[in-house]
């Protein structure tokens, strides 16, 4: 379903990504872990076609991110890790906006949201703005919104983020029933490693922009010699904390909450 | 409707309507203008033959609004950019042009929304058009104006990061697009040299267009008048629809 093969990313003066390869199958959960700024969002960029690979080729659902990015934008959801919701819009109108972009008659739009909505539990708050809305709402929106094209591949780049250990159960668990029952891709980031652990059939860690191992949990414990995944993972990529460089959209978010929105 | 322009074009109607205190806000200034100025200048003008500065101020204040909210609009892209909406719209399927065409259609509107607000203060303050008839064509001349600046704050905002960054490009444009324009004085007898920069200012076709329309004064004609801005706002459109296809978030 996602196929890489020899991907490079180059920034400047930094390689984020240096020629990456591998395959995820169609109904798998596969997850790729590594330290802040070892390249899973540079990754997730290209998979989705929001960046430009520098060399290296790229397949997901059969359509090559390079020639065929009309077909692969309408084979995949996605949950960014930050956020991506419209705030002066209603939770109801956020999920019209995607539909219309994703080309889905009004109908069935309807049918689509109203179902989604009901199953992330915002139902009842469908024409609040989304600036009233918690963190955890949102996040639950934006899954519900990356839903509303019926995706083959779900890509969720630190989905779990800053949430509360209710909605990251209930998240999961929803995840993992649309994986089963719709035998839909997830292609996942997360710094949690019992998620991974848990929800994942094969894991990938990326350091400093190559792939160090691949594997199921149980077979990179085995090959670490390590009784838990995070003990494997700080075996594989070091103990040093690592630095990320801010952007300036950092430093607008930073700004955003000291004044609160200026909208 | 199900058109991704369309669809793109409504959020912005939206996001506009939703916020009272940016209209209110925005109409501080051309109100002040036309106090201030309309009847401050107006003695002087009237002495020296030019009839009422009212009349002949109003189109040009009229234009101001529009040229500054449909300039500025540009910086949502840089807002949806730092707050990651942008990034919804550009994994989805949807070709960047149609994308962009909505934001100007958009922008426009709203800068029209604008123009017209305005149009009703300065009749409330004593503004008398020619005749209603041609307000119409005057709002016409308004959206005109819109979609080219819409355009060429669209096309700034493709190419920046940073909301200061956009509002230094845009205020250093904005002064002497607007000065330079004859929204303040008539363009018979200028020097010949600053006549030849007028004539470059795109604005300065719209402002005739919108004073012609209104008060039947006018220097340039209609036909020019339409042919110029309508040009230049298709150029304009192409070149923020390159740009934007260029975006990488």
């Amino acid at each position: 379903m996602i196929e890489v093969e020899n991907l490079v990313k180059k920034f400047e003066d930094i390689t984020a990504v240096d020629n990456i390869s591998f395959d995820v199958k169609e109904g798998e959960i596969f997850a790729f872990l590594g330290p802040n700024g070892a390249g899973k969002t540079t990754t997730i960029k290209m998979l989705t076609t929001l960046l430009v690979p520098t060399s290296g080729k790229i397949k997901i659902n059969g359509f090559s991110a390079e020639t065929k990015k009309e077909e692969v934008r309408h084979s995949f959801g996605i949950v960014f890790q930050d956020e991506s919701l419209d705030e002066e819009l209603t939770a109801y109108e956020n999920m019209e906006f995607h539909a219309v972009l994703y080309g889905i008659k009004k109908e069935l739009r309807k049918r689509r949201i109203e179902e989604l909505l009901k199953l992330v539990e915002l139902w009842e708050r469908k024409d609040d703005l989304v600036k009233h809305f918690s963190g955890g709402m949102k996040r639950r929106l934006e899954i519900a919104r990356g839903l509303v094209h019926h995706p083959r591949v779900l890509f969720l780049d630190e989905p779990t983020l800053g949430l509360d250990p209710q909605t990251r159960n209930f998240l999961w668990e929803y995840i993992k029933k649309l994986n089963k029952k719709e035998n839909m891709t997830v292609f996942l980031t997360t710094h949690y490693m019992e998620e991974a652990d848990k929800i994942a059939d094969k894991i990938a860690i990326i350091d400093k922009g190559k792939i160090v191992i691949i594997g199921t949990s149980k077979e990179i414990k085995k090959k670490t010699n390590s009784d838990s995944l995070e003990k494997a993972f700080l075996k594989l990529t070091g103990k040093p904390i690592r630095e990320e460089s801010a952007t300036s959209l950092d430093h607008m978010r930073l700004r955003k909450r000291f004044f609160g929105s200026r909208r | 409707m199900n058109s991704p322009v369309y669809i793109m074009w409504l959020r912005q109607i939206k996001r506009y309507w939703r916020s009272k205190p940016r209209i209110i806000g925005s109409l501080a200034q051309p109100l002040l203008f036309l106090v201030a100025l309309g009847f401050g200048f107006g003695p002087i003008f009237e002495k020296a033959g030019g009839g009422n500065y009212l009349e002949f101020l109003a189109p040009g204040i009229i234009a101001m609004t529009v040229l500054s909210s449909s300039l500025f609009n540009g910086i949502e892209i840089i807002w949806d950019r730092q707050f990651g909406f942008l990034k919804e719209t550009l994994v989805s399927p949807v070709p960047r042009y149609k994308i962009i065409l909505g934001r100007i259609l958009g922008g426009a509107t709203v800068a029209t929304i604008q123009g017209i607000i305005v149009l009703l203060i300065s009749l409330i303050i004593g503004f008398k058009p020619t005749s209603i008839f041609m307000i119409p064509l005057a709002i016409f001349f308004m959206f005109l104006i819109s979609i080219f600046f819409a355009g060429v704050g669209t096309s700034i905002a493709s190419k920046l990061e940073d909301m200061q960054g956009f509002q230094l490009i845009v205020n250093f444009i904005f002064m002497p697009l607007f000065f330079l324009s004859g929204a303040l004085f008539p363009l018979s007898d200028l020097p010949s040299l600053l006549n030849q920069v007028v004539k470059l200012n795109p604005l300065t076709y719209g402002v005739d267009g919108l004073r012609l329309s209104l008060t039947n004064i006018s220097h340039l004609n209609l036909i020019s008048d339409f042919f110029v801005l309508f040009i230049c706002s298709i150029i304009v459109v192409f070149i923020g629809a390159y740009l934007f296809s260029k975006t990488e978030v």
